[in-house]
């Protein structure tokens, strides 16, 4: 073994006290940090789920219409124009089927699904509900909102004549899977009303979603909205959810129409989940700075306890950048083993964690997972840590004078 | 003639320059020193013995005046090469014994060895318990220093200043912690390792009877050479300051 790695871990063994001490503290550090980073980021994404489950990540829209002057004021006059908002029809997106073809080559994009949307009633006897239909393809639809593993009756398909509604609302209007319902529309001023039968009830989780969104065939919809061969919204899964605002714009400035992203929509849950980040990440940085002084003090008064030691190696040779390695290799050392007794910890106690924190039902809270990332970070920090904290007593360590530190 | 080994001229040391309280040490100091010579460093205290072994061994670098260690002039040289040239030709024997408390004897030994010439070989190892059997240690190589006497440690620091075969040893009051017998052990120890091997000690003591031992007597007061002469002529002076 080299010099400095003779002499550090001599003198680590022979702290004993002192080492077991600041490996603790860096193991503890390491573990608290991964510990939190990895529940904290489990609970992130239960809560994404849990909100997002029923949501499409970027909703695609026409461009709403606006009304515009048509007077264009001649020089010296003035036009004292009052424009009045216009009323919002349903609309198709133009060329819908040449976008969603593109939109499911665009890579990022995991899902496309085109839906025809618009306001109606549910009516079964005196019962009376307003409802917004959705006309989808159930197949593509599943693979956004997972209709199908949120069924509590019945299946996920929609022929013509069919409907999938919300459990909330089967139980006000009195109705199970296999009944039929009517459903009202009135597109153009003029009502359309048919009966269909319910083949599935769902419970996304939300009971206004579970009150009114009912589910019909594509076609059905297009018919009851009376938008013929058209879709009113695309909607979209990505890939990296926290992409999809960056997203959301390109696609908007690429296709002129109205894209709108979770992060938008779900302003308030993207600010909490940043307070949640901030808020680790000081915690972090707060465990780091604690362990990062006590590794730096133990160094500190190392150094002045084996001056003498010090300057006897210097006597012996020992240059002062070996030294100065010497007290740097003790930190590298103790950041090391600290990174790998703090995975170990903090393994165990997310374990410990899952098995703990369950439900009433005795399936887990949510899902954690250990991420090799982060414990390859985590070891890397401390690392850095540990050197930078040592950097300071090493340099001390280097700058005795041997001559001076024997005389002790 | 024998081989010059080192050679001071004006040799001035102060501490605190610039500051009140400067102090000078040594003032002057004009001294040579020849391969295998076997060298006493008298004087009270105070008159700079310490601080002139210091300059030798390129511990601390003097004030002014001139340092050449075997041909070399040393003020010059940077940091690493001095500390390359002291490794290689200094070996060093403290008062107090200093030795690495956390280090058992065969590795103080290894030691120097160990920072000149990196990573300990088995043939290292082997001189080094070789050496402590020289120094009548043969059955304490593993022990640490704090399960050895003072002459046991003194002895082990000994082996270790010769572990790198220098051609020169700084001893400073090697024997002033130990008892009689101890000490004349040492003694007897540095003697024969001079003899045998023609290491040159260069021994800082307060002890007349053994400096009356050794083959040349240089005597400091007040940071200055007030005597240096072979041993028989200061036998037969009975000169009473040696003391």
């Amino acid at each position: 073994m080299p010099f400095e790695w003779v002499v550090a871990l001599r003198f680590l063994r022979e702290g004993r006290f002192q080492t077991a001490l600041i490996i603790i503290g860096a193991s503890a550090g390491v573990a608290v940090v991964i510990f939190i980073t990895t529940l904290v980021t489990g609970l992130q994404a239960n809560t994404i789920k849990r909100v997002l489950g029923a949501q499409a990540h970027i909703v695609i829209t026409p461009r709403e219409e606006v009304a515009r002057p048509q007077l264009t004021p001649k020089p010296g006059e003035a036009v004292l124009p009052r424009i009045e908002a216009r009323t919002q029809r349903l609309r198709s997106i133009d060329q819908w089927q040449a976008l969603a073809q593109e939109l499911e080559r665009t890579p990022g994009i995991t899902a496309v699904s085109p839906i025809v949307s618009g306001a109606g009633f549910a009516l079964r006897g005196d019962a009376n509900k307003a409802v917004n239909l959705i006309g989808v393809d159930p197949a593509r639809h599943d693979r956004i909102v997972h209709v199908t593993e949120k069924l509590v009756a019945g299946r996920f398909v929609l022929q013509h004549g069919d409907v999938v509604i919300g459990k909330d609302l089967a139980a006000d209007l009195g109705v199970t899977v296999g009944d039929r319902i009517r459903l009202l529309t009135a597109p153009q001023g003029t009502s359309v009303s048919d009966a269909y039968t319910i083949t599935g009830l769902f419970d996304l989780g939300n009971r206004g979603t579970n009150k009114t969104s009912v589910f019909v065939a594509f076609r059905t919809a297009q018919n009851l909205l009376d938008l013929p061969g058209g879709a009113s919204e695309i909607d979209l899964t990505v890939a990296d959810l926290f992409g999809a605002e960056k997203l959301a714009v390109r696609l908007a400035a690429k296709t002129g129409l109205t894209v709108d992203s979770w992060m938008k929509t779900f302003e308030q849950l993207l600010a909490a989940i940043n307070a949640q980040d901030i808020t680790t990440g000081l915690i972090r940085f707060f465990v780091v700075v604690i362990v990062a002084l006590g590794i730096a003090s133990v160094l500190v008064v190392w150094v002045v306890q084996k001056r003498r030691e010090i300057g006897i190696l210097r006597a012996m040779g020992a240059s002062r950048r070996k030294v100065q390695r010497v007290f740097l290799l003790q930190g590298a050392i103790v950041a090391v083993a600290g990174s790998a007794i703090g995975s170990l910890l903090s393994s165990t106690m997310l374990l410990v964690f899952l098995k703990v924190a369950r439900n009433a039902d005795g399936t887990a809270l949510f899902e954690l997972r250990l991420s090799p990332m982060l414990f390859a970070l985590a070891a890397l920090v401390a690392l850095v840590v540990g050197l930078l904290a040592a950097a300071v007593p090493a340099r001390s360590a280097a700058r005795l004078d041997p001559a001076q530190a024997i005389r002790m | 003639m024998a081989e010059r080994l080192l050679e001071l001229e004006a040799v001035r040391k102060s501490y605190g320059i610039g500051t009140e309280v400067e102090t000078k040490v040594l003032h002057g100091i004009d001294l040579t020193i020849d391969r295998g010579e076997f060298t006493a460093l008298v004087g009270p205290s105070g008159s700079g013995k310490t601080t002139l072994l210091n300059l030798i061994g390129l511990l601390e670098p003097p004030t002014a005046g001139s340092y050449r260690l075997l041909g070399r002039e040393t003020s010059t040289l940077p940091e690493q090469e001095i500390t390359a040239l002291r490794a290689l030709s200094i070996g060093f024997v403290f008062q107090f014994h200093h030795l690495l408390p956390a280090f058992t004897a065969a590795e103080n030994v290894l030691m120097p060895g160990l920072i000149a010439n990196g990573p300990s070989t088995r043939k290292d190892r082997e001189r080094a318990v070789a050496l402590l059997g020289d120094v009548g240690l043969a059955d304490r190589v593993d022990f640490l220093p704090r399960k050895l006497s003072g002459g046991q440690q003194q002895r082990v620091a000994i082996a270790r200043s010769l572990s790198l075969a220098p051609p020169l040893v700084l001893a400073d009051e090697p024997t002033g912690n130990l008892d009689t017998h101890s000490a004349d052990e040492v003694f007897a120890l540095m003697r024969r390792f001079n003899e045998q091997k023609g290491t040159a000690f260069l021994i800082v003591t307060h002890d007349p009877r053994l400096a009356r031992r050794c083959d040349r007597i240089v005597q400091l007061i007040d940071g200055m050479i007030a005597g240096d002469r072979p041993n028989e002529a200061i036998a037969t002076a009975a000169d009473p300051t040696i003391a």
